[in-house]
């Protein structure tokens, strides 16, 4: 018996190691398992805001501390049920909506200038984030987030509900000289965000994509067709800062938290 | 054996002298991009009010530099070096082999376009636009078949362990890169992601760390059990450990992205048992890192010489270092301290730099030395230079960033005596400003090693040239 013959391992090791395909098929089902237990129940599980459409969320039911469902419309804005039918009407507490046009092209300027590099937008249901930041973020608050913004580091504080805390008027000095607000800033400056038009084109055509995703899409009955032509309009003239501060105003006051609700569960 | 042995095999060669050599140039353009950015994080007015030098568009060009460009290159180079030698046979195609090359390259270069343009489809290590995504998929998969194939057509009877795990590499990043780059295009550079929310989080990190434990991790481990037993003149410390080691990793790596989403809004099962997962890994990590320097048994005197063989060793302890901290940050009580700090980017460069970079860096001069015929680089003792250097560069940044990171987690958490929070968040920026200056000094250390290397690299090359066209020494096959 040469060298070559002998076992070493189990037979079935043996094996995969002498055949190429064996080999190729075992890593190919070995390396998927994980994928599909931790992925694949995010799309049916309840408290992952996967909506069904109708404004049903995969049976999910936060409850108060009396054990009462709490509705999710009062967490999702549903204009069929929602005193405020239009986007130009909802108001902060509303429920979770989609961005408007000037929003979704100031979320285009966070995604290209790499905001995400250095500002979260999650807060942890921590006391120390709470204080700091505000009440803990929910899975509902990013459902229409498609490439999610959550972020990694807090190189500067986190973002998640930035809106109204500061005037626009701050936003723009701060963001066009951080260190003439800030001294201790290590932001770079984005004053030339200023002098930079929005792009219309790519935000309507943006709008239109947000209504067709498979998974969380902008319902057709937010972003009408009559509202997407409106669009254009609405940026006429506006600037990359413009839009950026319309963003960042916007954020993190959807949802009217109540005091002893389970949001994560 | 016998058989092969008689009749020399004509290896496809000059790719991997190709790779190798973009490999070696990359590491330097990587690496100063790097510097740069951990500078402007020191002295932001480095930014310039240059739109396209912003830390937020130079820093995914880095992190592609470095991972995709560097990394790439490596594991192309020795993939396909490794490949031939352990199945004694050519490439299955060398023409894709070229294309792969090329291919990879105008890959790089358009990722050198299209960050600073500020074309990002804003998922962190997957920033490229989802036109070079496309390519990405068909260079990546030229590289995979080719490999495969070569695998397939190896003259010996089994497949060596090396190949394994490049095998897994090539199985493991065309899923993930598929997965996480599905997305609807708005125009040519932009695009949104079919994801959202909760699902895209997950679906990201399962790419994120994948990328770190399939294509960092797997790829340079396969690295690792060609070149250890090469360099050090000695066979595999244990075979069955590399079984448990490889089976192990390739099952339960694809488990731990979770762990990046503790507290989050994801469902607390998930971020759970990925942690849980993530602490096994501990256990085959350091199986793996024992059985490569366990190959330097009877052999450890070498060290004192052999400078190539203390690249490969340092790397083993560094292999071994991070992934222990790793499972260690990802246990829900550290993880909520550590989270959202500068440890996080210590604990991924020493990982990086002291793991990845000088595994590379072992076989690259390996490699160089063999592939242009030559008994030693044109100095051993600059391999030495680059040696402390980049130990040196590495322990400065990791040791900054740890500071700064359990520093920033504590003054974020941190009451007073009225209950109140005791620093603002801006005094935890300006506290960091020293140990931002000091990571950038440890990665400027680090980052002229890979300079001396690329001249070290390069004069070998050409004093090899020199003599072959003189005529000096035979060329080798």
């Amino acid at each position: 018996m040469s060298d070559h013959d002998k076992i070493y391992s189990t037979k079935f090791q043996d094996s995969i190691e002498r055949h190429t395909v064996l080999m190729f098929v075992m890593i190919a089902i070995a390396v998927a398992v994980g994928g599909i237990v931790e992925i694949v129940p995010l799309f049916y599980l309840p408290n992952t805001a996967m909506s069904g459409g109708n404004g049903t969320f995969n049976g999910t039911a936060h409850k108060d501390k009396e054990g009462n469902v709490v509705p999710m419309d009062k967490i999702v804005w549903n204009p069929s049920t929602s005193a405020h039918k239009t986007l130009e009407d909802w108001q902060p507490g509303d429920g979770v909506r989609p961005y408007k046009p000037l929003e979704l092209a100031g979320r285009a300027v966070y995604i290209r200038e790499g905001c995400y590099l250095c500002h979260s937008q999650q807060i942890r249901p921590f006391r120390d984030e709470k204080d700091r930041y505000g009440h803990y973020s929910i899975a509902e608050e990013s459902m229409y987030d498609h490439t999610f913004q959550w972020g990694s580091k807090r190189t500067g504080p986190d973002l998640a509900r930035v809106g109204g805390k500061y005037s626009d008027e701050w936003h723009r000095r701060h963001l066009s000289y951080p260190r003439e607000v800030v001294p201790e800033s290590v932001m770079p400056n984005f004053f030339w965000l200023e002098k930079m038009p929005v792009n219309v084109t790519e935000t309507v055509q943006a709008m239109k994509v947000m209504t067709i995703m498979p998974f969380n899409p902008v319902p057709k009955s937010i972003y009408t067709p009559a509202y997407i032509d409106g669009a254009a309009a609405q940026l006429e003239g506006k600037t990359d800062m413009d839009a950026l501060i319309a963003y960042l105003q916007g954020l993190g006051n959807h949802v009217k938290f109540e005091e002893g609700v389970n949001y994560r569960d | 054996m016998e058989a092969t042995q008689a009749t020399p095999v004509k290896y496809d060669m000059e790719v991997v002298r190709w790779f190798t050599i973009a490999a070696a140039i990359y590491a330097v353009v990587g690496t100063i991009v790097g510097v740069y950015i951990a500078s402007e994080l020191a002295f932001p007015f480095l930014n310039f009010d240059i739109p396209y030098i912003t830390f937020g568009r130079l820093r995914p060009l880095h992190t592609n530099a470095v991972i995709f460009a560097f990394g790439g290159c490596v594991l192309m180079a020795t993939g396909f070096y490794i490949v031939q030698r352990t199945g004694a046979t050519k490439l299955w195609s060398n023409g894709l082999a070229w294309f792969t090359f090329w291919g990879w390259n105008l890959i790089i270069v358009l990722a050198v376009i299209s960050l600073p343009m500020g074309w990002s489809e804003g998922k962190e290590y997957a920033e490229l636009p989802w036109i070079v995504d496309i390519l990405i998929a068909v260079v990546w998969l030229s590289f995979g078949l080719n490999h495969i194939m070569t695998v397939a057509i190896r003259k010996t009877s089994h497949i060596y362990v090396s190949n394994w795990f490049t095998m897994a590499m090539i199985v493991m990043i065309t899923y993930l890169h598929v997965v996480n780059s599905l997305a609807i295009p708005v125009s040519l550079t932009n695009s949104y992601s079919i994801f959202s929310g909760v699902q895209d989080a997950m679906v990201q990190w399962w790419w994120g760390h994948n990328a770190v434990g399939f294509y960092l991790t797997g790829g340079f481990l396969g690295i690792m059990y060609y070149f250890v037993p090469k360099q050090s003149g000695r066979p595999v410390f244990s075979y069955r450990l590399s079984v448990l080691h490889f089976w192990a990793l390739t099952f339960g790596y694809v488990w731990l992205g979770a762990h990046h989403l503790q507290y989050t809004a994801l469902p607390d099962w998930t971020g759970s048992l990925g942690a849980a997962v993530s602490l096994a890994m501990i256990i085959p990590s350091w199986g793996g890192a024992m059985n490569g320097m366990m190959t330097l048994s009877g052999a450890w005197d070498k060290l004192r010489s052999d400078y190539i063989l203390r690249f490969l060793v340092v790397s083993l302890a560094f292999y071994a270092m991070s992934t222990f901290e790793g499972p260690v940050m990802s246990i829900k009580t550290v993880n909520a301290l550590s989270h959202y700090t500068d440890w996080t980017v210590g604990h991924v460069h020493s990982g990086a730099l002291g793991w990845m970079a000088m595994v590379a860096y072992g076989a690259l001069y390996h490699m160089v030395k063999k592939l242009w015929g030559v008994d030693k680089m044109y100095s051993d003792s600059l391999v030495n230079v680059h040696f402390w250097l980049a130990t040196i560069g590495t322990v400065v940044y990791v040791v900054a960033m740890w500071v700064s990171g359990i520093m920033q987690g504590l003054m974020w958490r941190d009451y007073d005596e009225y209950g109140t929070l005791t620093y603002t968040f801006v005094e935890s920026v300006s506290a960091m400003h020293p140990y931002y200056a000091m990571r950038a000094v440890g990665g400027l250390i680090f980052s002229i090693g890979t300079w001396i290397a690329l001249f070290n690299i390069v004069m070998t090359v050409r004093q090899a040239s020199a003599l072959r066209s003189s005529g000096a020494v035979p060329a080798k096959a």
